[in-house]
């Protein structure tokens, strides 16, 4: 087994975040990972890009990756902005935070995976600095739509990541995520 | 048995997902640091950081000394080491050249300390990426100069060098090198040992003296000509025992904690090897995997990396030189006007050997270049193929122009040629 993720998200809504939270949960599981945010100056609200691979043995590579086996898309409006279907293989699959009615062309072969992440950040009143989390919820439709760890590793990483209240609030997002993603393409 | 790296221990040890700053400092926070004396750069700050946080939550009992600038940095490191607590700093860059001067009143005062060097590359052009001309820039200085190669390799140099440095037979002080961004903001899993056993293995402080008010020791003072001359033999002196130093740690280290490294390099099937790639730093994975690609179809290929640039691994290079068909050396660096520093140091092993080897000096990566695994094994291929039916040659300068300007550019330069040894 050997996987690379990349999340495409915006400057300030905690891609690298969710990267590394997704390489702690694979390493609870006894598996290698690595993540890392795209090297470069950042700019809240700008696209951004993070990294994660999982495999189940050591991991010697430490370049770029280059083209992803799944794309984690944390706003779906990157997809005007950015190549997402470019960054990920031609038989790849990418994740995306979107309103239900959502369409984008996709390379062949390639498949969406499709959840309201921001519906579940308002329902759970899930807000820091005004922006809804979304990040967490991500990483719960991530491992529905291909289970590269499982669902309680990352619940036990995300409550491990921030002890108390905000722990059991995100692992809550990233569980209803992971109940509402569907296939949509 | 030994685990190497990347297999987990037992008892007694943590596997944490931490970046390659946040493992150095767990490392100097296990080393029970006394004084840290750092200012921020990229991609050095966080190392910085996490101490001045480990600091301030009382996880570390130390103090944290904030500086004007990266040459008050290391001498004020220096000040406190020399009286007498262990001290840290960390930079990398323009940092590290603005403290070039300290690095040799440092090394001169033969005090030991340790400092972290986030490689990254020098401007102008502003880059703050992964380069290894700022590292290797200390070469001449009389520190010990290392490199690692993963995470969990940076945490076990940096607990290590405290241990080097402080030993009587060396007491210099020690680089610890990890490439910027890379490492340095790559989160991956890393072991940290049981507090109570890095305490049994890390034997208090030693230094050569400690100045007090009350020492009558004076630093800096002017000295003889001959006793200059002198004291730069016995940095030599301590370099050479230096490696004994290496080695035994490593050994012990590798006994106690479980892993083990090599000493001065980390053969990665290089014995026996008909060819050999030479490298340093964190994409030495990346040559390992278009090495272990290339050994499936049949290629006998190893990896010789470069753990410690400082002492030099004079005979492990001899011997590789000495037994190898060919030797691919992959630099992150270039001395302008000279050629990569790990083919230039190598070179000067080559009237030692008993061979003359095929070499090729890959120029490639500078200022953050991405070169992976599959670059690697098109370098290598193309280097054995080019031997195989060619016969020997010397290619010591032979630039890896990045994809964009490949073709557009000559990869060789006047001068600079490849020859082959029947043309001598």
């Amino acid at each position: 087994m050997y996987v690379e993720i990349v999340f495409h998200g915006r400057g300030g809504q905690g891609g690298v975040t969710a990267a590394n939270i997704l390489a702690g949960a694979a390493v609870r599981e006894g598996k290698w990972s690595q993540s890392f945010p795209h090297f470069g100056a950042e700019r809240r609200g700008a696209p951004v890009r993070a990294y994660a691979r999982i495999s189940d043995k050591p991991i010697l590579r430490h370049s770029q990756i280059k083209t992803a086996d799944i794309a984690v898309v944390l706003d779906h409006e990157l997809f005007d902005l950015v190549d997402i279907p470019g960054s990920v293989k031609d038989n790849g699959v990418i994740v995306v935070n979107a309103p239900r009615d959502f369409s984008v062309d996709l390379k062949e072969g390639q498949s969406l995976f499709c959840v309201n992440a921001m519906e579940i950040a308002r329902e759970l009143k899930l807000f820091v600095a005004g922006w809804p989390v979304v990040n967490t919820s991500m990483l719960g439709a991530l491992v529905k739509a291909s289970p590269v760890v499982s669902l309680d590793s990352i619940l036990a990483e995300i409550k491990s990541y921030w002890p108390g209240k905000p722990g059991e609030l995100n692992a809550e997002a990233a569980k209803r995520a992971y109940e509402n993603t569907v296939r949509c393409i | 048995m030994l685990l190497t790296w990347f297999q987990r221990g037992d008892d007694g040890m943590v596997v944490k997902t931490l970046t390659g700053n946040k493992a150095v400092a767990h490392a100097v926070k296990a080393a029970r640091v006394k004084v840290v004396a750092a200012y921020p750069i990229t991609p050095q700050t966080t190392i910085v950081e996490t101490l001045a946080d480990m600091i301030e939550h009382g996880e570390m009992n130390a103090k944290m000394i904030r500086v004007e600038s990266e040459h008050s940095a290391l001498a004020a490191t220096l000040g406190a080491a020399a009286a007498g607590a262990r001290s840290f700093t960390a930079t990398s860059s323009h940092g590290l050249l603005l403290m070039h001067e300290v690095v040799w009143w440092t090394a001169g005062a033969r005090i030991p300390v340790v400092m972290s060097v986030v490689t990254r590359a020098i401007g102008p052009p502003w880059n703050i990426h992964v380069d290894h001309n700022d590292i290797w820039d200390q070469r001449d200085s009389g520190w010990i100069i290392s490199i690692a190669e993963n995470n969990q390799e940076v945490f076990d140099l940096t607990l290590q060098a405290f241990r080097i440095s402080e030993d009587p037979r060396v007491y210099l002080p020690m680089i610890v090198g990890l490439d910027g961004f890379i490492l340095s903001h790559t989160v991956a899993p890393v072991d940290i040992p049981d507090q109570e056993k890095i305490d049994q293995w890390l034997p208090p402080r030693r230094q050569p003296y400690v100045i007090t008010p009350e020492s009558g020791v004076v630093m800096g003072n002017l000295a003889a000509d001959e006793d200059y001359y002198m004291m730069r033999y016995s940095i030599q002196t301590a370099m050479v025992e230096a490696k004994k130093v290496i080695s035994e740690v490593d050994d012990e280290y590798g006994e106690v904690f479980g892993r083990k490294y090599g000493g001065l390099v980390e053969c990665f099937h290089c014995d026996g090897s008909k060819y050999n790639i030479v490298i340093a730093g964190s994409w030495s994975g990346d040559a390992k995997e278009a090495v272990l690609k290339l050994r499936d179809e049949g290629y006998s290929v190893g990896v010789l990396r470069v753990r410690y640039f400082r002492p030099w691994p004079d005979e492990e290079i001899r011997r590789l030189l000495s037994t190898s068909k060919g030797v691919l050396f992959i630099d992150r660096s270039i001395s302008f006007g000279g050629k990569g520093h790990l083919l230039t140091e190598a070179m000067t092993n080559l009237a030692e050997s008993t061979n003359l080897p095929a070499v090729r000096g890959v120029i490639a990566g500078l200022g953050g270049v991405d070169v992976g695994a599959d670059e690697f094994y098109e370098l290598t291929k193309s280097f054995i193929d080019e031997v195989e039916e060619n016969g020997p040659f010397y290619d010591p300068l032979y630039w890896h122009i990045p994809q964009v300007y490949r073709g557009k550019y000559p990869e060789r330069l006047p001068g600079y040629g490849k020859f082959s040894y029947e043309r001598r």
